[in-house]
């Protein structure tokens, strides 16, 4: 198990590697030139070039790329031989020149925002999609069922910046029940924290738990015909425990597989509704830079959103083994 | 739990507990609604059982018999199927039950062992952890006497290394085991009526015996009650005290194992003894297999069910198809469902008989 592991987490790394080279060919076509944005209005060759110089741009390509890959490892310093060095200490993401900040700075300011979105709206529709999803199993073909799969329907195709301009309309603007969204720590305000969080975890809720329900219901549907439910019912077990324990038990493996990547795709910012409630986390960070052609920063978030995910992959196989036993392996 | 008893209690019929058999089957019918029509699974059928005797019902896919022991079991979701009559199990009818009476029967009373015991072990959860959940659904027993009452259980069935093999999960038993552990769970609650589905069907042949041996053994030392689906002659032979032959919904024919062994008298019992190999009567000649295929259960024939296949249906001027015959007695406890004569039907029996004993010779 700590071999699976270990080879498990240096396959991370290593597709991390291949994934920062990815990227930094990707930006390096990218037909925009950092010196020249950072450059300023009036901008002379002269001070083109020292800006080159201290972005690290005059170097080949290749320095370029393993001077990036090694500030990860062990930090690096921007501009060494100007006035005002920039030290970036590992692991080192690059620095924004744009918003004069180290990447890893506006990653870690933007990351707990971010973090409490997904993880409150995560919450919510693993509950209600999960709680939904059986609902309908058990009453399959009935108003109950057909309410629920039509309701998930609706939810599924709206597009989250409607559902998210609707709520503040309403919600905010109309009927004045919130106060407008504003982001602060909930250790600061837990208050305001739930009144700024509790529409975008909606947001956030609708369109996963739609798919949730689905997702459940046609699991618990499969598994309730299977044999051990039967048994489970000779037995003479509660229905309830027949269906949770048994039935829901035995079908959660696509569930949480879904939901761990879910999860960890959300991790990586929620770029439209981060941006209707003005909300300072990952997903607004990337739009801004890509808006403003931060290379930089767009890189760092890149490769924090795909760690996350590759991270997450390596979590569900492990869960797996949790969730049955016959993944276990000796 | 006490509430549910005394409800149970309650129902106990008007008739003397002397008077009534152990379990007797009046008049039970299963039907599903499906989008094509309905579904006859089980067609007014009737049958008693002893305390401690073996019944057999025997018969094709299809025709019912799985059927009938979900309805003995209450398995059957009435929402989504029609149960009629009445099935009386220790002066208790099992179909006027409400759903949670007979969860609290389900398991203590009346157990089941099914076909396949791989799927019908949930691969999740030790095999000794689903047992104790059997036990824990009608008893109160902590968690340590519940698991040495499933060790000591295991020792009973058969299980090598019981102490080790309650940890196990499903998947890390051979079949075999596997099916033991079923036996195991079905016998936890000491059941009065054990409910056999093809409990053999799945597994090899050489572990076949084994198993049958002992359902047997167990039943001897229990005292149980048991029913044996099946479709293996072979294994009827062996272990009933009497045979219900089901065909197309109902019972065709029923009666005590030695005579329907060896007197057969329905058409469709005969074509069963004739299509196997038979180690106890000398079968010289070739196995006379039915032709033809089981009536759908959406459209059965109006008149007898068997009448389409039945190499003798002309013999009852036309009355085959048109009216369908009655189960009635044509010998001590023996039952047959067929418009042909008595003398007719026993002359055919003798006749097929000789013929496959001295096939060969012709």
């Amino acid at each position: 198990m700590v071999g699976y592991i270990t080879r498990r987490l240096l396959g991370m790394v290593l597709l991390l590697l291949v994934l920062t080279m990815a990227v930094f060919i990707l930006f390096n076509l990218i037909p925009s030139d950092p010196a020249r944005l950072t450059c300023g209005k009036i901008c002379t060759p002269t001070l083109l070039e020292a800006n080159r110089h201290r972005l690290g741009l005059d170097k080949p390509a290749l320095d370029q790329y393993t001077g990036f890959v090694g500030g990860i490892f062990s930090g690096r310093v921007f501009g060494a031989d100007s006035g005002s060095p920039v030290v970036c200490p590992a692991p080192c993401l690059g620095y924004s020149f744009l918003k004069h900040q180290l990447v890893t700075t506006l990653i870690a300011k933007a990351l707990p925002v971010t973090f409490w979105l997904a993880l409150g709206g995560f919450i919510i529709w693993i509950f209600t999609g999960l709680a939904a999803g059986i609902y309908a199993a058990l009453h399959r073909g009935k108003w109950q069922d057909r309410t629920i799969l039509t309701a998930a329907l609706i939810g599924y195709s709206l597009p989250s910046f409607f559902i998210g301009l609707v709520l503040i309309f309403f919600v905010v603007l109309e009927w004045g029940l919130l106060p407008f969204p504003q982001f602060v720590p909930p250790n600061q305000d837990p208050l305001k924290f739930v009144q700024t969080m509790i529409l975008p975890w909606i947001v956030i809720a609708v369109l996963n738990a739609a798919f949730y329900v689905r997702l459940t219901r046609n699991q618990v549907l499969e598994t309730l015909g299977e044999d051990y439910v039967r048994t489970a019912r000779a037995k003479g077990l509660r229905e309830r425990t027949v269906v949770v324990k048994h039935a829901l038990r035995a079908g959660l493996t696509p569930i949480v597989t879904a939901a761990g990547l879910d999860l960890a795709y959300l991790l990586g910012g929620a770029i439209i509704t981060e941006t209707i409630f003005s909300l300072p986390g990952l997903g607004a960070l990337a739009v801004d830079s890509v808006v403003r052609s931060d290379l930089p920063v767009i890189t760092g978030v890149t490769l924090i959103s795909s760690a996350f995910i590759i991270f997450a992959n390596l979590i569900v196989d492990l869960l797996y083994a949790v969730v049955d036993p016959r993944v276990r392996v000796g | 739990m006490i509430g549910r008893l005394t409800r149970t209690v309650d129902r106990i019929s008007t008739t003397p507990a002397t008077e009534r058999p152990f379990l007797s089957v009046n008049d039970v019918s299963v039907s599903f609604p499906t989008e094509d029509g309905l579904v006859q699974a089980v067609d007014h059928i009737s049958f008693t059982l002893e305390k401690g005797r073996t019944l057999a019902i025997v018969g094709e896919s299809g025709s019912g018999k799985s059927v009938t022991a979900q309805a003995i079991m209450g398995l059957i979701d009435r929402k989504t199927a029609n149960v009629s009559g009445e099935i009386w199990l220790n002066d208790v009818d099992l179909v006027g039950l409400s759903s949670a009476e007979m969860q609290a029967l389900r398991g203590r009373q009346v157990a089941m062992i099914f076909q396949d015991p791989l799927s019908s072990l949930h691969p999740f959860y030790r095999v000794g952890d689903q047992i104790i959940e059997a036990m824990r659904a009608h008893r109160n027993v902590n968690q340590r006497e519940a698991k040495r009452e499933v060790v000591d259980m295991f020792k009973r069935v058969g299980i090598p290394a019981a102490e080790r093999r309650v940890d196990a999960y499903p998947h890390q038993l051979s079949g075999g085991m596997r099916q033991r552990v079923m036996i195991a769970m079905a016998l936890i609650n000491s059941p009065d009526l054990l409910i056999a589905d093809e409990p053999t069907t799945a597994l090899d042949v050489t572990v076949q015996a084994q198993i049958i041996e002992l359902i047997q053994d167990l039943q001897r030392e229990f005292g149980t009650t048991v029913i044996m689906i099946t479709h293996d002659l072979g294994i009827v032979a062996d272990v009933a005290d009497e045979v219900a032959v089901m065909y197309g919904a109902r019972i065709v024919e029923l009666g005590p194992t030695e005579t329907i062994f060896n007197e057969p008298e329905m058409p469709y019992t005969l074509g069963l003894l004739s299509s196997i190999p038979r180690m106890d009567i000398e079968v010289a000649g070739r196995l006379l297999p039915i032709p033809g295929n089981p009536p759908s259960p959406l459209k059965l024939p109006k008149g007898c069910v068997f009448a389409p296949r039945c190499r003798y249906a002309a013999m009852t001027n036309g009355l085959s198809e048109t009216v369908r015959p009655e189960l009635l007695p044509s010998g001590p406890n023996h039952f047959v469902r067929c418009h042909l004569p008595i003398e007719t039907r026993r002359r055919i029996t003798g006749e097929v008989l000789a013929t496959l004993a001295a096939g060969q010779n012709q």
